[in-house]
């Protein structure tokens, strides 16, 4: 048996049920390596140690005591770290800002009871870039997030804690939440899988707004074996979200069988451009061979306008998120910077509180949807955001999935793109567009660059393929290594 | 497009967003590359598009109306900076207040 910390979803479950370990063992192994590497990696804003034991007992007692062991909660005992954006009830909720600093929500987000009802163990919470806006969680208000595989480069971002936290095994998966690639563009820097659900999938209710026409809630694990078993758990339905869909929840079960023979898969030319890192394209084309090896069939698609959709994404996305945030004033929640009268309360607390990407974005927001601007920007996009949205249905008439590079290059250095935010915006061109569609995403692991450091496949599908999808993924991960590394910490 | 100082500073009253002076330079100028970029998306002709306002299908229909447990006041009010009667306490919205 190998070590505790470096076990995959599923073998924990099989570990679990066959008794070769305790829930409690099991989260104390993972508090211990925390305790050991956080400080190094700023993974985790906050960990439960005294809670995370309490439940893995709970978790522990409950097996001993059931009488049929089929009937046990699909996910008992497995820790799980939650991206600090979603609400679970008496702990913090930064969203990696300031202007939360001290919120506590007294409720869980659905998606964490979900899980916490499917008996997970909750370690606690994962740094992010502030509100979820960045590539990198350098825009954190509490301090970077390194990458496990070189700790002088990022993650990713947003969620770049939870996939740090899954890289260097201080959680075996984390729950994410992808606006504009931030499921999919840290998994990819981190070497994890990394599953954003189409809209409408999992529920938002307790996720802190930030693009509400975009914003999804996604998986980081070491496979899509693992994601399957985490989604499962948390999708479907939510009277309390009303853009999730009436569909019953996925029961997806991976095990050695999966096939992609016949699967038909589009490789959109767009995705090939000035820029694409040269070891991305020759991992990302070698999938695509071994795929196409696997019994898969391979063909040429256009996604014709591609190119509009980072700025199409810059105009929705801080449109969106200019009016969610107005939210915190200093009035019912975080910081407060006391002023004589309202408005000036209002703007200095705003001042103070936000960091410069979310002053950037709700700049641009508010300008975009400003009078005499709104035909011009939020108009334009929302009809070019029609466009992409229509050429994804034309490829999904062709093809069964689209495979491409999940980011145009491997994890950057800490602080390369600290004064030019739209090269940081560039980082997300290959991510954005299935936000903008609505449509599932899955980054895997397709190989490593000459430094060692990982290169991601991205696997698009049609709304609410998420099955296909994992099924190909878990058939290419059963004929490939790139998910088994881990980085040596 | 190019945005000026004055651009700056109606937009950061709308925003309720107290910005430094080098904030603000830096905002109009950062904003300005930006807003070039996003200027790309006039290159389509979208006179025949429709908007795309929700992702999904809208489904909105009615619920039953019946009462449900809303969240305790306490645990509201205990995330609040100032409070005072179980309500909100805010600085005067008029110069001149109490």
């Amino acid at each position: 048996m190998s070590e505790l910390h470096s076990l995959s979803v599923s073998q924990i479950l099989n570990g679990l049920a066959a008794g070769d370990f305790s829930s409690r063992e099991l989260a104390q192994a993972y508090l211990k390596r925390i305790a050991a590497l956080n400080p190094r990696l700023n993974a985790y804003l906050y960990v439960d140690a005294a809670g995370a034991l309490a439940a893995a007992e709970a978790a522990d007692r409950q097996r001993a005591g059931a009488k049929d062991p089929a009937g046990l909660p699909p996910l008992l005992g497995l820790p799980i770290a939650v991206k600090d954006v979603l609400a679970v009830a008496g702990m913090p909720a930064t969203c990696g800002s300031r202007i939360l600093e001290g919120f506590v929500p007294s409720y869980n987000a659905t998606s964490v009871q979900r899980l916490l009802d499917a008996g997970v163990v909750i370690l606690g919470k994962t740094n992010t870039d502030e509100f979820a806006m960045g590539s990198s969680t350098e825009n954190s208000a509490y301090g970077i997030t390194r990458n496990p595989w070189d700790e002088e480069r990022v993650p990713g971002g947003s969620s770049g804690g939870s996939a740090a936290a899954v890289a260097a095994g201080l959680a075996p998966a984390a729950l994410g939440t992808d606006t504009g690639g931030s499921v999919r563009q840290p998994a990819a820097f981190c070497g994890l899988s990394g599953l954003k659900t189409s809209y409408g999938r999992v529920s938002r209710y307790g996720l802190v707004a930030f693009g509400s026409s975009l914003d999804t809630v996604g998986v980081l694990a070491h496979s899509a074996q693992d994601a399957a078993l985490v989604l499962n758990a948390m999708a479907g339905y939510d009277p309390r979200d009303a853009t999730t869909l009436e569909q019953p929840a996925p029961n997806i079960h991976l095990n050695g069988n999966a096939s992609v023979k016949g699967l038909r898969i589009g490789v959109p030319r767009e995705y090939f451009i000035e820029g694409l890192q040269p070891e991305v394209e020759a991992a990302v084309r070698a999938a695509i061979a071994q795929f196409e090896q696997l019994g898969a069939q391979v063909q040429e698609v256009s996604l014709p306008h591609t190119a509009y959709a980072l700025p199409v994404y810059y105009i929705i996305a801080p449109a969106e998120a200019s009016a969610n945030l107005a939210r915190f004033d200093g009035v019912r929640y975080g910081l407060r910077i006391e002023q004589d009268n309202l408005i000036e309360m209002f703007s200095r607390t705003r001042g103070q509180g936000f960091g410069p990407e979310v002053k950037r974005r709700v700049m641009i927001g508010t300008y975009a949807l400003s009078a005499g601007y709104y035909d011009a920007y939020y108009g334009q996009a929302q009809k070019v955001r029609t466009l992409i949205r229509d050429d994804f249905a034309r490829v999904f008439e062709q093809v069964d999935l689209i495979a491409a590079p999940a980011t145009p290059g491997s994890a950057f250095p800490i602080g390369a793109h600290a004064e030019d935010p739209l090269q940081m915006y560039l980082e997300d061109v290959f991510t954005l567009p299935a936000n903008l569609a609505g449509v599932p995403g899955l980054s895997i692991p397709a190989g490593f660059d000459s430094t060692g450091l990982p290169l991601g496949l991205q696997l698009l599908g049609p709304y609410f393929s998420e099955e296909r999808l994992l099924a190909a993924a878990h058939a290419y991960q059963q004929a490939s290594d790139h998910h088994t590394r881990r980085p040596q910490l | 497009m190019a945005l000026s100082r004055e651009d700056v500073d109606h937009i950061a009253l709308l925003a309720r967003l107290h910005l430094s002076d080098e904030e603000k330079e830096r905002y109009r100028r950062q904003l300005s590359d930006i807003l070039a970029h996003v200027d790309k998306l006039k290159e389509l002709d979208t006179a025949a598009v429709q908007p795309m306002s929700s992702v999904a299908v809208p489904q909105s229909r009615l619920r039953p109306d019946e009462p449900s447990p809303a969240m305790p006041r306490a645990d509201l009010l205990g995330n609040a900076p100032d409070t005072a009667a179980e309500q909100f306490r805010v600085p005067p919205v008029l110069d001149g207040g109490p």
